[in-house]
C-alpha cells in the first residue's frame, strides 16, 4: 500500500496533461464539465461508485498501452486493457479489498514486472485506489521478483551517482524558476516592506496565461511572451490601482501582508472559476529529450534554464550598474532619505512591480513548460519556497533572494534522493525555519533590518 | 421557515463550532497580543492528531486529550523560541511554514498506519471515545425542526459539548484579559519596549499568549475532525485564512468577536451559496463554481474588511495595532 501512495503521488504531473487536454478541451466547447466521452473511459469517483486504477508505463517512461488487466473482488470480476496512455480504471461499487493481475503475456516486448504481477488494493467508495506495475527492461532483475508483494519502494529512494547528478540538476533548474520568481518577491519586499503573498498567484497567471494564448496562437513562444508581458502588465495595473492607493492611505505592512492574501485567495479562485480544478498544460505533452553526461533533460528544460539565467543576470546587471538599480538599492536601504535625493519613489517601486511580475509570469511559463503543465494552485504551492529562499538569502536583497533560492531549489530536489518525496517541500520550509534560529538575517541580510 | 433552520443547522454545526474555537485562541495570538500568527491551521492540526492518534492507538479520553494539549503546547514552544524575539512577519512566514511541514507530514504515505497517510484518519478510530462520555441517552432528538443522533456521526453531543466550550472559551478570554496578565499582553501589543522597560519579559508573555491561544486551535482541530475524518488538508491555509477573516470580521481584540465573526462567516457563505444556486441558472453557474464565486468573494472581503474596517463589527479602532 506504502509504495502505491507514494509512486501515484509522483505521477500525478503526468497524469496531469491527460487531464489538462481534457479541459482544455471542455475549456474550448464551453462545457465546464468533464466531458462525457471521457467519463465513461475514466473512472470518476462518487457516493457509490470507487475506482482501482494505475498508469502503466515501460522501463523508459514511455506510457505502455494494450496491457490486460484482471481484476478479483467483492464487485466480481472484469478484464481491461490499458489505453493510449498506459492508464487503466476499474469502477467498482461495493468497497473492500481488490485483487489486480496484469497478464504479462500482454506486455510491450522487452519489458518485464520488475516486482509482482498481482496487487491488492483496497478501495472506499468515492476513493480511488492505485495500483503500480513497474516496469524494467532488465530480465534478470525481473526474474529474482517472484510472486511476493513487495511493500517498500524498491529503487526509487536508493543512491547512486547517476542519479545524484540527475537530481543536482534537477535542483539548479528548480533553483533558477524560483529565483525567477523570488527576486520579484525580494524587491517589491525591500522597496515597499510589502512580504506579498500573491506573488505565488502572479506565477500561476503567467503559466495559465501561456496555455490559452497557446491555444488562440499556436507558437509557444509568442504564447509566452504575450503571458509574460500580461503579468507585467497585471503587475502594473496592481500597483496604480491598488497598492499605491493603499500605501497613500497610511495601511500599516501588516495591513498590507493581509490584502495580499485576499487577493492571493481571489486569484487562485477565479483561476479555478475560469480554468477548472485540473492541470493545464503549455507544451507538447512529451517533449524530446536531450541527454548529455548522462543527464537527461526535456529541451524546454535546457531553454528554460538558458532563459533563466540570462534574465537573472539581466536583472542583476541593472541592479548593480543601472541608474534605476541604484535608486532601487538606495530605496531599500531608506525611503525618505531616497526621497530626499531626488528619488522618484512612486515610480521606481511601479517599474519594480512590473519588473518583478513579469518574472514571476515567466518562470509561471517555464513551470508549465518543465512539470508537463500548470492547475490554479502551483503558485500557491510555491509560495512558501518563495518565500523560503528570499528568508534565507536575507530580505530584501536580490542578490540573497538569488543564493537563497538555488539553495532551497536544490535541497527540494536533492532531498528526494534520501527522503520520500511527499517531503521535499517539507525540507525546504524546515531549513527555513533552521535558518532563522541561527541567523535570523539570512545569509546576506543585515542584522539591523530585524526588530 | 426552511430557510431559518438552514441557518440554524449552519450555525451550531460543528465546523462552525471548531471555527469558533481556534479563532478565539487566534483572537488571543492576534488580537491581544499583536502576534501574527499565519499558521493557526497547523495547531488544530497538531491538536487534532494528538487527539485522534492517541485514540486510535489504544488510550482512553482524558490522556489523549492531555497529550493534545501537551502536543500544541510544544508545537507553540518550538514556533516561538525562533521568532518571538524577530520583528513579527518572520513569525507569520515560520507559523505558515510550520503548519505546511506539519500537514505534509500528516499526509506522508509512510507513515499511513499512524496519521492515515493522504486518507486521513477515519472518524471511527477515534470519536467513540468522545461519544463515550456523553450523558444523552441514546437515539435520536429533533429540535427547532433540526434532527441529529444524540450520540454518534455528527451529533447532538458534539454541538452540546462545542457549545459549552466556546462559552468556556469565552469566559477564559474574558478573565485572562482582565487579569493583570491580560494588561500586559495588551501593553506587548501597543508597546513591546515600553513593557521591556517595566521589568517585564515580553518575550515570556508572548510564549504563553502562543501556548495558550494554540491549544484552543488544538481543540478547533479536534471538533473539526470529530463529524467527519481528521484529513490533513482540511486544516491547511485556507483554513488559517478563514480564521484570520473571522477575526477581523468579529472584531479582533474583543471578546465576542470572534464567535461573532465565524457565525457570519458561515451563515453569509452559505446565503452567498444558496442565492446563487436559486437565482443563477446552473448554465451559468455550476454547483462546484458556486463554491469557487463564494471562495472569490472571501477573498474580496478579506481586502476591504483590512483596508476600510480593520476593527471589524465589534472592535475599537485603537484597540487595533497591525505593527510590524
Amino acid at each position: 500500500m506504502n509504495l502505491i501512495s507514494i509512486s501515484t503521488a509522483k505521477r500525478t504531473k503526468s497524469v496531469g496533461i491527460w487531464l489538462a487536454l481534457a479541459t482544455l478541451l471542455a475549456l474550448l466547447t464551453g462545457v465546464f464539465s468533464v466531458h462525457p466521452a471521457h467519463a465513461a473511459e475514466n473512472c470518476v469517483p462518487d457516493s457509490e461508485t470507487a475506482c482501482v486504477e494505475g498508469i502503466i508505463r515501460t522501463s523508459d517512461k514511455e506510457p505502455a498501452a494494450g496491457v490486460e488487466l484482471s481484476l478479483n473482488g467483492p464487485s466480481g470480476e472484469a478484464t481491461t486493457l490499458s489505453g493510449e496512455d498506459g492508464r487503466w480504471s476499474f469502477p467498482v461499487n461495493v468497497p473492500g479489498s481488490y485483487e489486480v493481475t496484469l497478464n504479462v503475456e500482454t506486455l510491450p516486448e522487452g519489458q518485464f514486472i520488475s516486482q509482482t504481477d498481482v496487487r491488492q488494493i483496497e478501495v472506499d467508495l468515492g476513493k480511488k485506489g492505485a495500483a503500480l506495475f513497474p516496469l524494467t527492461a532488465d530480465e534478470s532483475a525481473a526474474a529474482e521478483a517472484g510472486g511476493e508483494v513487495v511493500s517498500t519502494s524498491k529503487g526509487s529512494n536508493q543512491f547512486s551517482w547517476p542519479r545524484f547528478w540527475q537530481q543536482f540538476v534537477s535542483g539548479i533548474r528548480m533553483g533558477l524558476l524560483i529565483a525567477l520568481a523570488s527576486v520579484g518577491l525580494s524587491l517589491v519586499f525591500g522597496t515597499t516592506g510589502i512580504s506579498n503573498f500573491s506573488q505565488g498567484e502572479m506565477v500561476s497567471f503567467g503559466g495559465l496565461l501561456a496555455a490559452t494564448f497557446m491555444t488562440l496562437i499556436g507558437n509557444l513562444i509568442v504564447a509566452g511572451i504575450l503571458a509574460i508581458l500580461a503579468a507585467a502588465l497585471f503587475g502594473y495595473f496592481q500597483d496604480v490601482l491598488m497598492w499605491k492607493p493603499l500605501r497613500k492611505r497610511g495601511l500599516s505592512l501588516m495591513q498590507l501582508m493581509i490584502v495580499s492574501i485576499g487577493l492571493s485567495i481571489f486569484m487562485q479562485f477565479t483561476f479555478q472559476f475560469f480554468y477548472g480544478g485540473g492541470v493545464v498544460s503549455v507544451g507538447a505533452p512529451r517533449p524530446e529529450t536531450v541527454e548529455f553526461w548522462g543527464i537527461t533533460l526535456t529541451t524546454y528544460s535546457v531553454f528554460a534554464m538558458i532563459v533563466s539565467i540570462v534574465a537573472i543576470g539581466a536583472v542583476g546587471y541593472a541592479l548593480m550598474y543601472t541608474r534605476f538599480g541604484r535608486a532601487t538599492r538606495a530605496i531599500s536601504d531608506n525611503p525618505p532619505l531616497a526621497k530626499a535625493s531626488g528619488i522618484n519613489v512612486d515610480k521606481v517601486i511601479r517599474i519594480v512591480w512590473i519588473v518583478g511580475s513579469g518574472l514571476a509570469g515567466l518562470a509561471g511559463v517555464f513551470f508549465a513548460l518543465i512539470f508537463n503543465g500548470i492547475t490554479w494552485f502551483t503558485g500557491g504551492q510555491m509560495l512558501l519556497l518563495f518565500f523560503a529562499a528570499v528568508t534565507l538569502g536575507g530580505l530584501g536583497t536580490a542578490f540573497g533572494a538569488f543564493v537563497g533560492s538555488m539553495i532551497i531549489g536544490l535541497v527540494v530536489e536533492m532531498t528526494n534522493i534520501w527522503l520520500p518525496g511527499d517531503l521535499k517541500f517539507a525540507t525546504a520550509l524546515f531549513i527555513l525555519i533552521l535558518i532563522l534560529l541561527v541567523r535570523p538575517q539570512g545569509l546576506f541580510g543585515r542584522k539591523e533590518r530585524i526588530g | 421557515m426552511d430557510f431559518l433552520t438552514t441557518l440554524l443547522q449552519v450555525a451550531i454545526s460543528p465546523t462552525t463550532i471548531a471555527f469558533a474555537l481556534a479563532a478565539i485562541g487566534l483572537n488571543i495570538h492576534f488580537g491581544y497580543t499583536g502576534l501574527m500568527n499565519m499558521g493557526q491551521a497547523g495547531f488544530m492540526l497538531v491538536g487534532g492528531y494528538g487527539f485522534g492518534i492517541s485514540v486510535a492507538q489504544g488510550l482512553g479520553f482524558w490522556p489523549a486529550l492531555l497529550i493534545s494539549m501537551l502536543a500544541t503546547t510544544l508545537f507553540a514552544i518550538l514556533l516561538g523560541i525562533p521568532t518571538l524575539k524577530l520583528r513579527g512577519d518572520y513569525l507569520a512566514i515560520v507559523t505558515i511554514s510550520a503548519a505546511e511541514i506539519f500537514r505534509m507530514i500528516g499526509k506522508m504515505a509512510m507513515l499511513q498506519n499512524v496519521t492515515g497517510g493522504p486518507t486521513g484518519l477515519p472518524g471511527r478510530e477515534f470519536r467513540t471515545a468522545f461519544t463515550g462520555l456523553s450523558p444523552l441517552p441514546d437515539g435520536q432528538t429533533t429540535i427547532l425542526g433540526l434532527t441529529y443522533l444524540n450520540n454518534g456521526i455528527d451529533d447532538w453531543w458534539t454541538r452540546l459539548a462545542g457549545g459549552f466550550l466556546v462559552i468556556l472559551f469565552i469566559f477564559i478570554t474574558w478573565l485572562l484579559i482582565r487579569s493583570p496578565w491580560g494588561r500586559v499582553l495588551k501593553g506587548i501589543r501597543e508597546d513591546e519596549d515600553a513593557v521591556r522597560s517595566l521589568g517585564k519579559s515580553a518575550y515570556s508573555y508572548k510564549m504563553q499568549a502562543l501556548i495558550i491561544g494554540g491549544i484552543m486551535g488544538g481543540f478547533g482541530g479536534i471538533f473539526l475532525s470529530l463529524p467527519g475524518s481528521l484529513h490533513p488538508d482540511a486544516m491547511g491555509r485556507p483554513t488559517t485564512f478563514n480564521l484570520w477573516i473571522i477575526v477581523l470580521l468579529g472584531g479582533a481584540a474583543t471578546v465576542f468577536g470572534p464567535v461573532l465573526g465565524a457565525l457570519i462567516f458561515f451563515i453569509t457563505r452559505i446565503l452567498i451559496i444558496t442565492a446563487a444556486n436559486a437565482f443563477i441558472p446552473d448554465s451559468m453557474l455550476g454547483a462546484q463554481q458556486t463554491e469557487q464565486f463564494a471562495w472569490l468573494l472571501i477573498g474580496l472581503a478579506l481586502i476591504f474588511l483590512v483596508v476600510f474596517r480593520p476593527q471589524g463589527i465589534l472592535g475599537d479602532k485603537k484597540e487595533l495595532s497591525f505593527n510590524v
